[in-house]
């Protein structure tokens, strides 16, 4: 585990596509370096044989027909929550130019 | 006053025909008008679609006509379903049931209200909302614990007969604790999570928060059940949890983690759970000391896990197919950068970027992989203890609630109070917060809750253990 974090806080923000003030950027940047710090405290036990643990339950790769079943949401009620909509489908910025 | 009363009185008045369904609806309505702008425990109520959904119901069925409340990030078709945040605040309505609705309706019941939490589940105080406050109905400047804090605040304030919430380091039993309810968040996979929005889905649980045990045991009857929609529901018979309340508890063999009996914890809460466990003992069961070793990994391990699922379950909010779209972008990249930042409050942006730096590259083993080791190790130390005992009990938070506002610039402070939840949803295990006293601060009297776990799949010893310990109360 790294000793200090090299945090990066512009390159993070825009793996997450979230843009930050600079005022945000050095808050997030402080708390960030608290929070990993306490973090750390993974690294004072030894888990080099450890087997990793996705989630709690043995449950694993549950598989369906492929169908829907006939219950897909209607279309109108779906797109009645998108922000911008037309003949159908969603409607996004222009992206080819 | 109906609305202050249990589901198990209420069925036995409906089915007496001493009141009906729109009764109940009209008075818990009238509740609500009269005490939700102090308590700011609902964020909408339809009371119409409630009272058409009431005079319809089928009072035969074993949940028919109770109205239940459900906490704002389950959806229920055609309302509103905001997660306490401003990205789905502005005109979301759900195009569908999720499927604990689904069960709650083929029970009778009716869903009515919407109910306030942290905005996506992230925190333990409610005060992360970005769509108001809510306090806590024993102390008005306090906090009412959370994410489930609405829901907590609703069923102690008697502005709802019970309610739904989700837990995922303790979102359920923390506010249950800290306002004086019963909260139980069930085995991971007892509860469909179809149409629960996503946090971290592999600690994620919905569950019922009551004013009894037996009310808790009631609604899991009927909330229960395999669903095919959600691929990590479980696919294992419901048991009849109603039987498993009024069992004596000659025998049980309870486990005190010595872990969780140190410093820390507030005196006034230590000594409502010490007398709690002397209850216990006198009502027969056997109480041992156990080790789980590795609980100081909890909080650590969790904050690893819980942002790195929560920045990628985040990413599908992007402003196109629902919720908020920024006005003021150009470009498609410019418009999932706007529409996020505007929507997305402090505490969620700061779970992101801690989670996408987790997961980043370069930090995938050193955080990611060791923090899901780690988890093995908490689970096995479950493990191990259920060996010697059948239930294992605590505190359910170090604390009492805090003053509005008292943790807020120090997010690591609040995120250590979940210390004795956190590993239970690390391990997958059920997990109930029963009230067991009270502790008293400037002049008020604040609610303590004892938790209670049980092996996988046993709510059922959790159950007759809380059950029995509500009738010494």
């Amino acid at each position: 585990m790294p000793e200090s974090h090299q945090i990066d806080i512009h390159h993070i923000a825009r793996l997450a596509r979230l843009q930050l003030t600079e005022e945000e950027a050095l808050q997030y940047h402080a708390q960030l370096e608290g929070i990993l710090s306490y973090i750390d405290t993974l690294s004072r036990y030894e888990l080099g044989e450890v087997e990793p643990t996705a989630h709690a339950m043995p449950v694993f790769d549950v598989i369906r027909e492929d169908e829907t079943g006939g219950q897909s949401l209607d279309k109108d009620a779906v797109l009645c929550n998108a922000p911008k909509s037309t003949a159908g489908q969603f409607q996004i910025p222009k992206v080819i130019e | 006053m109906l609305a202050a009363s249990s589901i198990v009185e209420l069925r036995k008045r409906l089915l007496a025909r001493e009141i009906s369904p729109r009764d109940i609806v009209l008075d818990v309505s009238k509740a609500i008008e009269e005490r939700n702008h102090e308590l700011g425990a609902y964020l909408s109520w339809d009371v119409e679609a409630a009272l058409t959904e009431a005079d319809s119901a089928d009072i035969q069925a074993p949940l028919g006509g109770i109205p239940l409340a459900v906490k704002d990030n389950i959806n229920v078709s055609g309302q509103p379903c905001t997660c306490g945040s401003r990205i789905l605040g502005e005109n979301y309505r759900a195009p569908y049931d999720a499927g604990v609705i689904q069960r709650m309706r083929q029970g009778g019941g009716v869903p009515f209200g919407r109910l306030n939490m942290d905005e996506f589940a992230m925190g333990s105080s409610t005060e992360n909302s970005a769509l108001g406050i809510t306090r806590n109905p024993r102390d008005l400047s306090r906090v009412p614990g959370g994410s489930s804090g609405g829901s907590a605040a609703a069923v102690a304030g008697n502005l709802a007969i019970a309610a739904l919430g989700s837990d995922t380091g303790g979102s359920i039993r923390q506010p249950a604790a800290l306002c004086g309810c019963v909260g139980i968040k069930p085995t991971y996979g007892r509860i469909s999570r179809y149409g629960l929005v996503a946090f971290a889905s592999s600690l994620d649980q919905i569950g019922p928060l009551t004013r009894t045990v037996e009310d808790a045991a009631l609604l899991l009857n009927h909330l229960c059940g395999h669903d095919r929609h959600d691929s990590t529901s479980l696919n294992v018979e419901t048991p009849d949890f109603m039987s498993a309340v009024g069992r004596d508890i000659k025998g049980v063999r309870v486990g005190l983690p010595k872990e969780y009996f140190i410093s820390g914890t507030h005196p006034g809460v230590a000594a409502a759970v010490q007398a709690a466990i002397r209850q216990l003992e006198s009502l027969g069961a056997i109480i041992e000391e156990i080790s789980l070793p590795h609980t100081e990994l909890g909080v650590a391990t969790y904050y690893v896990l819980a942002p790195a699922e929560a920045s990628a379950n985040l990413a599908r909010f992007d402003g196109v197919r629902y919720g908020h779209r920024s006005d003021r972008a150009g470009d498609l990249l410019e418009q999932y950068m706007l529409s996020r930042s505007e929507g997305f409050g402090p505490e969620v942006r700061r779970r992101i970027l801690l989670g996408t730096y987790v997961l980043s590259s370069g930090y995938y083993d050193a955080y990611y992989i060791r923090a899901q080791k780690a988890r093995t190790l908490i689970r096995g130390d479950f493990i191990e203890a259920f060996k010697k005992v059948d239930v294992i009990v605590s505190p359910t938070s170090p604390m009492p609630a805090h003053k509005l506002g008292e943790l807020k610039e120090n997010p690591l402070a609040a995120y250590l109070e979940d210390v004795f939840t956190i590993p239970v949803n690390l391990a997958g295990l059920p997990g109930v917060s029963v009230p067991c006293g009270d502790v008293v601060l400037d002049g008020v009297s604040l609610p303590v809750g004892l938790q209670i776990v049980g092996k996988a799949l046993d709510e059922s010893t959790l159950l007759q253990v809380a059950h029995a310990f509500e009738q010494t109360r």
